[in-house]
């Protein structure tokens, strides 16, 4: 299913849901980061000149500037990279936005570690754990770029800062245009009932073909894929949980406080499980091919499924004792 | 434009203003000695310039603080807190009273303001070099607007060491934003200052600040910042800039007003004794107003 999937690149369709939200929101304005080309936020400088503010690569001003926007009644959308938003301003985020709980959509562009061969500077593996850690902050990493129009509007409609994950290249389509998107919501992709992989981002895609994968060996995977990652849906984590009794994460980004780290802690309180996490070992990332980099970085839809194939193994151990 | 304005700031005259400061130059220094903590040194030496941009020069109405169209004031330098809120507390903001809870647990009065409990702020700061840049947005959002209130940033001349000011100083001069005015309260005395041969120098954080915020492209104006009437025509002449962002490079000393705090250090956040206290209210005396 997956493989015949139409490919979209995100930055692609957050250039076009720009422009079309800039069209129906007069209070929507993008300042960038000498980046528009690369972001796509150059289509709403072309729609929207009046509303379109270049910053200069002066990621702290800007996004101060942002704050001070958003005071009068404007709603900033940031284009830059996430590498350079979720740590190069980290503390005008911190001091200016989040403490202040202003309405700016912060935009992290090339987040992750597919960044098209740029390396360990343009990565940000680190951004989830960062933001999960800002109180008022909404972290969203939608999986396509569908899901990722429907967030964006859902964004429109919502006051708080929010931090919005992109990735770079064009990735399947694997999300129904007509769902819509609630933030703080998960999504339950696939129903399955011997292991839950539980999955954000593009990631999901490899969560999803490593079910296809393990239904092969016989192995009924459920997928929930969860867009928002703070707030965190903790019902349909539990349930999951529940229901599977083996629970496997998967996320482009350091497993140390990120997507499975927020699942192993909400399991830890509410529904102990088994699990693994699929992510970043903590260590950096560096350039390279998309395919070379999720294999060598051990991100792949086959390293997925063998870690739910060990985990259940680890079960038939346990039920042994 | 038609003004959009609902007031007009008040018209002090120049002794009404010099009294004023010497009453929150009073009241500073009894919070902190209340609060056992705070800053000293800095909250004196801008006193005069807040005095006079709340007195005679902000279109604000403290009864409607989320008016749209009031001017903005961001104290960029936020560890001088204390100083913005005796100055608000007398404009009538809230109750002088209330200025005994600063630093206190539950207080609107933070150690550093937070926008969020106290009306009247227009940013949390405190971290420095962080104010001039939402400045620069609230003028860039007046713009866009198609309002005409002005911002107002008060700076640090120690934080104009971090480079965020200089991204901001550069952008907000292509964008030509005349209806944004930062005021330097140049005291020329940092914390700790750079090491030397013979220990260390307390020497100004940064040479020629003047000149550099004009290399930047900002319009430069500079004035006693402790002489009410030379802050007013500073303000004025701000005013009259049109074609760009101006800096008023607000010449002060740390600890101004009490003679031994003066150029001292020391006094840079240090809580006066109840002697200290009372050899500074004799300096400060002012025998129309009474604390």
């Amino acid at each position: 299913m997956i493989t015949t999937a139409r490919e979209v690149a995100m930055r692609d369709a957050w250039g076009e849901g720009l422009v079309e939200l800039g069209s129906r929101y007069d209070s929507l304005v993008v300042l960038d980061g000498d980046l528009a080309n690369s972001t796509k936020a150059d289509m709403f400088a072309a729609a929207h000149p009046d509303r379109f503010f270049e910053m200069g690569i002066a990621e702290q001003n800007m996004l101060g500037v942002a704050a001070g926007l958003a005071t009068t009644g404007y709603v900033p959308w940031i284009s830059t990279f996430a590498a350079f938003l979720a740590k190069r301003a980290l503390d005008q985020i911190r001091v200016v936005i989040a403490q202040p709980g202003l309405n700016v959509k912060m935009c992290g562009s090339y987040s992750g570690i597919l960044t098209g061969k740029t390396g360990k500077t343009h990565q940000a593996v680190e951004d989830i754990s960062v933001f999960r850690a800002m109180p008022h902050v909404v972290t969203i990493a939608p999986a396509d770029a569908v899901e990722l129009r429907a967030a964006m509007a859902a964004m429109m409609e919502d006051e708080r800062p929010t931090y919005l994950r992109l990735t770079r290249d064009a990735s399947p389509i694997i999300t129904d245009a007509d769902r819509g998107f609630d933030i703080g919501k998960g999504y339950l992709l696939r129903e399955g009932s011997d292991v839950g992989i539980i999955s954000t981002g593009v990631q999901t895609v490899r969560a999803l073909e490593a079910a296809d994968m393990l239904e092969s060996a016989h192995i009924s995977a459920a997928v929930l894929h969860l867009p928002t990652i703070k707030p965190l849906d903790v019902d349909a984590i539990v349930t999951i949980a529940q229901q599977t009794g083996a629970i496997v994460t998967a996320e482009d980004h350091t497993i140390l406080g990120g997507l499975g780290g927020a699942v192993a802690e909400v399991l830890g309180e509410h529904a102990p499980t088994r699990m693994r996490r699929v992510g970043l070992q903590d260590t950096f990332g560096e350039s390279g091919p998309n395919d070379a980099i999720l294999e060598k970085y051990g991100l792949t839809a086959r390293h997925v499924a063998v870690a739910a194939e060990e985990l259940l193994a680890l079960r038939s151990q346990d039920a042994r004792r | 434009m038609t003004s959009l304005r609902s007031s007009s700031p008040p018209v002090t005259p120049v002794d009404e203003l010099e009294s004023l400061a010497r009453r929150a130059r009073r009241l500073i220094l009894q919070s902190v000695h209340t609060a056992g903590a705070g800053h000293i040194g800095g909250p004196l030496s801008v006193a005069d310039i807040l005095v006079s941009l709340y007195f005679n020069e902000l279109n604000i109405d403290p009864a409607n603080p989320a008016d749209p169209e009031r001017d903005r004031f961001i104290l960029s330098k936020g560890h001088s807190s204390i100083a913005l809120y005796t100055v608000l507390a007398l404009r009538g903001y809230f109750p002088v009273d209330e200025l005994a809870t600063f630093d206190a647990i539950d207080s609107r009065l933070q150690g550093h303001p937070d926008v969020t409990k106290l009306p009247g702020l227009d940013m949390s700061t405190g971290s420095l070099g962080q104010g001039l840049s939402p400045g620069l947005g609230m003028a860039l959002g007046a713009r866009l607007r198609g309002s005409d209130f002005h911002t107002w940033v008060v700076l640090g001349d120690g934080e104009i060491q971090e480079g965020q000011i200089w991204e901001a100083a550069f952008v907000a001069a292509r964008y030509r934003l005349a209806n944004l005015t930062a005021i330097l309260d140049s005291n020329g005395l940092p914390q700790f200052g750079w090491p030397i041969d013979t220990g260390y120098t307390r020497e100004r954080p940064i040479d020629d600040p003047a000149g550099k915020f004009r290399a930047f492209g900002w319009n430069v104006v500079e004035c006693d910042g402790h002489d009410m009437a030379s802050l007013l025509d500073a303000y004025a002449a701000a005013k009259a800039h049109t074609e760009g962002p101006t800096c008023i490079v607000a010449h002060t000393v740390k600890g101004k007003g009490v003679s031994f705090m003066e150029g001292d250090f020391k006094w840079h956040a240090q809580v006066p004794t109840p002697d200290e206290l009372e050899r500074a209210f004799a300096e400060l005396a002012d025998p129309e107003v009474s604390i």
